[in-house]
C-alpha cells in the first residue's frame, strides 16, 4: 500500500495541473468567442501584422 | 497606433498584444449584429468597420453576436451602423448592460469557484470510493485525513457566495435559500472533520463538496441569464431638458428648468426638446410628437398649437408659454407613471422563490426533528448529530439551485438564437402565463414607408435627389423606398424649414413638400416646374411576420388587442389587415397603462408589445413586455424580451418555449421532489451513508440538469 503514498501526490497535482491550466484560460478570455474563434483560424486572408 | 511609436515598452510587445491595447481605443461602443452566422461575416463586418476613420479596432464575437468597436475620436454609432448597412448587415445598439458586461467580476469569481471545487470533488471522489468499496482501519483513517485537507479549504473558498448570502438574510433574521444550503455545508464538514479526528466511520466531505460544486453551477447560470436591470422611469428622465432659453423682456436667458414659472416665453430651437407644456406663441415648425403619439410622422405646430414637454421641435425655432412646469409637465407625470409600473413588476415572485419560501421551514424542522428523535431513543449525540446532518445533505435543494437557472439558460440562448434576447430572469415564468397581448401599432407591427408606385420614372428620380441627403423622417421614408432608382441631377438644393425641399431640375423649380406649401391640399406632394403636384403617398408597411404572428397567436388562444396613438382610420385599417377585433386609436400613454390595468383587474394576464416612448408605461404596466431593438431606450429598459431582428417572425415561438420552460421547471421541482420523498425515510431511520448521500444527490443534480437540457431539441 505504500505506493499510495506516491500515488495520491501524484494524482493530486495532477490534478492541479488541470485546475490552474482552466483557470488560465478563464482569465485569458479563452471562453469569449467559441464559436467565432473557431472559424477565425480557417480564414486565409489574416490581418497583416501592425506596423509599429 | 501612432502612440505606441513612441512607446519604448510597446517595442519588445508581439503584435497580438499591441492590436489588443490599441483596440481599447479611447471608448467602446458595442452594436448587436443579429444576422451574422458565419466566417465571411466575420471578416466582413470587421473589414468595414476598420475602413472607417476614427475606429482604432473592430473585434465580432460570433457567439454573443455582437461588436465591439474601439474608437480613438468620438463616432456616433448611427454612422457605424449606417455602414454596416451599407456592408449588408443589420445592426443595432443596445446597452451594454443588454449585451451583458465586459469585466464580469462576479461571473469569473464564480467561474473560479466551480472549478477549484471541481477539482476538489473529483479528488475527494476517488478517495472515497476505496473508502466504500471496503477500506478500513489506517487506511480508512489517511483516506478521510487526505479528504478533510482538500475539502475543507475548497469549501472555505468555494462556498462564500452561499455563507455571505446567508449571513446577509440571518442578519436581517429571514431565511433565504442559502440558509440551508450554508448550513448543511459548514455542518457536514464540520461533522466530518470530528469524525476523520476521532476515527469514525462515515465522512460527509464528497457530499459537502459536491453539493458545493453543483449550486455553484446553478448559481453561474443564474447570474448569466439576469441581466443587469435598468430604469425606464431614469430613462424618461434623461429626456428632461435640464436648461431652457426663456425670453423675457425681449432679452435671451439661459435658465434652470427648475427656474420656470407658469407663463413664462421659453424658445426652442430646432432639434431641441420642448421642456414644457405650454401654447406656442410665434414661430411655425414640423414637431416630432413620438413621445405622445408613437407616431414618427411629424406634426406641424404654428401661433396657437398646444405642445407637450418632450416633443421634439425639428425645423424651425418656436416661441412657447408654458402652461404647466416643474412636475406638472406630461413628462414627468409620465416618469411617475411609469416608476409606479415597475414597482409593481418588481412584486412578482419566481417559481423558485416560492418553493423556497415553502422548502427551507420544511428542511430545518425535518432535521431538527431528526436530531431530537434519535437523542430521545438513543441518547447519543454523536449519532443523532450525523443522522441529521445525512438529512441536511440529502434535502439538498439541488433542484430549486441548479434546475431553475438551468432551464431558463437553456430556453433563453434557444430565444437568443432565434433573435431574442431575454433580459429579465422571471421573464419566461411569467410569459408561459400570459393569455392577451396588447399591440402597439407604429414602429412595432408597421414601419412607415413611402408607396414609389403613384409617380413615373422621372419623378421617382427627382424625388431621389431631393430626399436622400436629408434627415427629416418623411424624406427618409420616400428615399428609402425609391431605392435602387438613379438620382437625378439636381442645382441648387435648399431645404425650407417648416415646408420642405426645393431645388433646380434641367432649369425647372423642382419643389417637394407639405401641400400646404404647394398650394394644394394634405398630404405631402412633388411639384415639377409648373405642372399639378402629384401626390407622394405614405403608407405604413406592415413589419415582415406581423399577419403571421398574429394569426399564430391567435390560433393559439391569445386574445389579441391593438392600441395605437394613431387616428382611427389608419388603426381600423391596420385591425383589419391583421383580422384583430379588439382596437383602440387615438389612446395617449396614461391611457395605454390605463387599458392594460384595465384588462389586468379583469383577471387578465397581459403581454404588451410596443416600442415607442409612449408606450414605456404601457410596457412596464404589463404582466410581461416585448419591444423591437429599434424602440426607444427606455421603452427598451422597460421590456423583458427584445427582439433583435426587424422581422416580428421569431415571436411566434415564443409563448411555446415560455410554456416548455415553466414545465420544466415544474417536472424539475417533480423529480426532486420524488428522490426526497425516497431518500429522506431512509435518512431519517438512520441508514443513509456517505455513499447513499453522495448517489441521491449527484443523481438528481444530473436528472434536473438533463431534463433541462431537452428544452434544445424539439418541443
Amino acid at each position: 500500500m505504500n505506493i499510495l503514498m506516491i500515488l495520491i501526490p501524484v494524482s493530486l497535482c495532477l490534478g492541479g495541473v488541470g485546475l490552474a491550466a482552466f483557470l488560465w484560460s478563464l482569465r485569458h478570455d479563452q471562453y469569449e468567442d467559441l464559436e467565432g474563434d473557431a472559424w477565425r483560424i480557417l480564414r486565409d486572408d489574416d490581418d497583416t501584422p501592425r506596423k509599429h | 497606433m501612432s502612440d505606441a511609436t513612441f512607446c519604448p515598452a510597446c517595442i519588445g510587445l508581439p503584435d497580438g498584444q499591441l492590436a489588443k491595447a490599441a483596440s481599447n481605443g479611447t471608448a467602446q461602443i458595442i452594436l448587436s449584429l443579429p444576422g451574422i452566422h458565419c466566417v465571411a461575416c466575420i471578416n466582413g463586418v470587421e473589414r468595414a468597420l476598420r475602413g472607417i476613420e476614427g475606429v482604432a479596432n473592430a473585434r465580432v464575437n460570433l457567439s454573443m453576436k455582437r461588436v465591439t468597436i474601439g474608437t480613438s475620436t468620438p463616432i456616433a454609432p448611427e454612422t457605424l451602423i449606417e455602414t454596416l448597412a451599407r456592408a449588408g448587415y443589420a445592426a443595432q445598439i443596445l446597452d451594454t448592460s443588454l449585451l451583458g458586461g465586459q469585466d464580469d467580476a462576479y461571473g469569473r469569481s464564480l467561474m473560479t469557484r466551480i472549478a477549484v471545487s471541481g477539482f476538489a470533488m473529483m479528488n475527494v471522489m476517488l478517495l472515497s470510493v476505496a473508502v466504500w468499496s471496503g477500506a478500513i482501519g489506517a487506511t480508512q483513517n489517511l483516506f478521510h485525513l487526505i479528504s478533510a485537507s482538500i475539502a475543507l479549504p475548497a469549501i472555505l473558498y468555494a462556498a462564500q457566495p452561499f455563507f455571505k448570502n446567508a449571513w446577509r438574510a440571518l442578519a436581517v433574521r429571514k431565511l433565504n435559500m442559502d440558509v440551508p444550503i450554508s448550513l448543511a455545508i459548514l455542518l457536514a464538514a464540520g461533522m466530518s472533520l470530528f469524525e476523520t479526528l476521532v476515527g469514525g466511520h462515515h465522512a460527509y466531505f464528497d457530499a459537502a463538496i459536491s453539493l458545493t460544486f453543483f449550486l455553484l453551477i446553478g448559481r453561474y447560470l443564474d447570474h448569466r441569464s439576469r441581466k443587469a436591470a435598468a430604469s425606464a422611469a431614469a430613462q424618461l428622465s434623461a429626456l428632461e431638458v435640464p436648461r431652457v432659453m426663456r425670453l423675457q423682456n425681449g432679452a435671451r436667458q439661459m435658465v434652470d428648468f427648475t427656474a420656470l414659472a407658469v407663463g413664462d416665453l421659453i424658445q426652442v430651437l430646432p432639434g431641441g426638446r420642448i421642456p414644457v407644456d405650454g401654447t406656442v406663441t410665434a414661430g411655425s415648425s414640423q414637431i416630432d410628437r413620438a413621445l405622445l403619439t408613437g407616431e414618427s410622422r411629424p406634426a406641424l405646430a404654428k401661433a396657437g398649437t398646444q405642445v407637450t414637454a418632450g416633443e421634439v421641435n425639428m425645423t424651425g425655432p418656436l416661441t412657447i408659454r408654458a402652461a404647466t412646469v416643474g412636475a406638472d409637465t406630461t413628462l414627468r407625470k409620465m416618469v411617475t407613471m411609469v416608476d409606479q409600473a415597475e414597482a409593481v413588476r418588481n412584486r412578482y415572485t419566481a417559481i423558485a422563490d416560492r418553493a423556497a419560501a415553502i422548502y427551507a421551514p420544511v428542511v430545518h424542522v425535518l432535521a431538527l426533528a431528526a436530531f431530537a428523535g434519535w437523542m430521545m431513543g438513543t441518547g447519543d449525540i454523536r449519532l443523532s448529530l450525523n443522522i441529521a446532518v445525512a438529512v441536511l445533505i440529502i434535502t439538498c435543494p439541488c433542484a430549486l439551485g441548479l434546475a431553475v437557472p438551468a432551464v431558463a439558460t437553456t430556453a433563453a440562448g434557444r430565444l437568443f438564437r432565434a433573435g431574442l434576447l431575454v433580459k429579465d430572469g422571471t421573464a419566461l415564468e411569467r410569459l408561459a402565463e400570459i393569455d392577451t397581448v396588447v399591440f402597439d401599432k407604429t414602429g412595432t407591427l408597421t414601419m412607415p414607408a413611402a408607396t414609389r408606385d403613384a409617380l413615373n420614372h422621372a419623378a421617382q428620380s427627382i424625388a431621389l435627389a431631393l430626399t436622400q441627403n436629408t434627415t427629416h423622417p418623411v424624406s427618409q421614408a420616400i428615399a428609402a423606398s425609391l431605392h435602387g432608382i438613379t438620382p437625378a441631377a439636381l442645382t441648387d438644393q435648399q431645404e425650407h424649414a417648416g415646408k420642405g425641399l426645393s431645388a433646380t431640375y434641367q432649369g425647372q423649380k423642382v419643389k417637394l413638400g407639405s401641400g400646404a406649401w404647394l398650394g394644394t391640399g394634405q398630404g405631402t406632394y412633388l411639384k415639377i416646374g409648373d405642372s399639378k403636384p402629384q401626390k407622394i403617398t405614405l403608407r405604413s408597411d406592415l413589419r415582415e411576420g406581423a399577419a403571421a404572428l398574429v394569426q399564430n397567436w391567435q390560433s393559439a388562444g391569445l386574445a389579441i388587442h391593438l392600441v395605437s396613438g394613431d387616428d382611427a382610420r389608419e388603426t381600423a385599417k391596420i385591425a383589419r389587415a391583421l383580422g384583430i377585433t379588439f382596437w383602440q386609436a387615438e389612446t395617449r400613454p396614461n391611457d395605454k397603462i390605463a387599458y392594460i390595468n384595465a384588462l389586468s383587474s379583469a383577471g387578465a394576464k397581459v403581454l404588451m408589445v410596443g416600442d415607442g416612448l409612449n408606450d414605456t408605461g404601457a410596457l412596464a404596466a404589463a404582466f410581461a413586455s416585448v419591444s423591437p431593438a429599434t424602440a426607444a431606450d427606455a421603452a427598451r429598459a422597460a421590456s423583458d424580451i427584445v427582439l433583435l431582428n426587424d422581422s416580428l417572425t421569431p415571436l411566434i415561438a415564443l409563448p411555446r418555449v415560455a410554456r416548455a420552460a415553466r414545465a420544466r421547471i415544474k417536472e424539475n421541482f417533480a423529480i426532486s421532489t420524488l428522490y426526497n420523498i425516497i431518500a429522506v425515510p431512509i435518512a431519517l431511520a438512520g441508514l443513509a451513508t456517505p455513499l447513499i448521500a453522495a448517489i441521491a444527490m449527484s443523481a438528481s443534480s444530473l436528472t434536473v440538469l438533463l431534463n433541462a437540457l431537452r428544452l434544445k431539441g424539439k418541443l
